[in-house]
């Protein structure tokens, strides 16, 4: 399992963040995200990850991220913009990490060793 | 005199171009079996007596989008008209293995398979054209999904209005007060699509989020 910083993540662009998760987690690697990617990151996640499945091999992943929060710091607020805080967020293999209960700021799963 | 009739053309031409009102495209979303083709079903039935595409249990069953122009619907006095997205149902991950357990062939359920991630991919470029979305759960089950999840804050992120439906209330286990208090933020309506149940009540807040 790799814990993976806000700034590792930061330091890449969007494609290449959903790149480097795909490759780890096909190579069977769990990721705890420290922020966690943007909702529409996480569309292009699942996109590329239809386009990654195959029969008797990876079928997919599992990931885990709580809602996003609304910016509500003092600069959001002043520049009227609405923004997201992502958060934490935790990606595996789907044969590997399966989810067991989940709300909006508590996460359960099982981490299998064994495919 | 034909260069002013020409030119008339062209003004009225380029007129329409620029302010003709078109309708508004709203995507039917959530994961697989949630209801969305039984609701699109049920919306066009009620307002154009066509119907959208096939149902069934088996998961997946949808997988290309449909999109049905110019649906108009009556509520709140007043009409809107819509163009209505059904959208395969979204997933991070698809196993054939699981329609060989509901009694497909190895063949079928690998054809299926590749089929359920196209519909995925198609679901998901679908996102990024829409003015709305209908985000239908199923109230049975646990709301906190992660496509749920995805689904909504991509509609936050672009500030596009969302209507979730908790569907299923037919059913004697389903818990729609749990799907509104998972996501008090944003108006919810508790519908069985199968059976009609409450059908009117979202038109009115269909009407009134996207009219």
């Amino acid at each position: 399992m790799d814990l993976v910083s806000e700034h590792r993540l930061s330091e890449m662009s969007p494609v290449e963040k959903v790149r480097f998760i795909i490759d780890e987690v096909k190579s069977g690697k769990i990721l705890v995200l420290e922020k966690g990617l943007s909702p529409e990151e996480e569309a292009s996640l699942i996109e590329m990850t239809m386009t990654f499945i195959e029969p008797d091999g990876f079928s997919g992943i599992e990931m885990e991220s709580y809602p996003s929060e609304a910016d509500t710091s003092f600069l959001g607020k002043l520049l009227k913009k609405k923004s997201l805080r992502t958060r934490l967020t935790v990606i595996g293999p789907a044969d590997q990490l399966k989810t067991l209960k989940k709300d909006r700021n508590m996460i359960s799963a099982l981490i299998s060793t064994n495919k | 005199m034909g260069v002013i009739r020409s030119f008339k053309r062209n003004f009225s031409d380029l007129f329409k171009k620029l302010f003709k009102k078109q309708n508004a495209r709203i995507g039917i979303y959530g994961p697989p079996n949630a209801g969305k083709t039984t609701l699109a079903n049920r919306i066009l039935r009620d307002w154009t007596g066509d119907a959208m595409g096939s149902v069934s249990n088996i998961a997946h069953e949808t997988r290309r989008a449909r999109r049905r122009e110019g649906v108009t619907i009556n509520a709140n006095g007043s009409s809107i008209t819509l163009d209505i997205i059904d959208t395969p149902g979204l997933a991070t991950k698809i196993d054939f293995h699981e329609f060989m357990e509901q009694g497909m062939d190895e063949t079928e359920s690998k054809r299926r398979a590749k089929e359920a991630t196209e519909g995925v991919i198609e679901a998901v470029k679908w996102l990024e054209n829409l003015d709305g979305v209908i985000l239908v759960m199923d109230a049975t089950e646990d709301p906190f999904t992660q496509v749920n999840v995805t689904v909504i804050g991509n509609m936050e992120a672009r500030t596009l209005p969302l209507l979730i439906v908790a569907n299923k209330v037919d059913l004697s286990e389903a818990s729609p007060s749990t799907i509104r208090d998972a996501f008090p933020q944003h108006p919810m309506v508790s519908i069985s699509a199968l059976e009609g149940k409450n059908i009117d009540t979202f038109y009115e807040e269909l009407a009134k989020r996207f009219g």
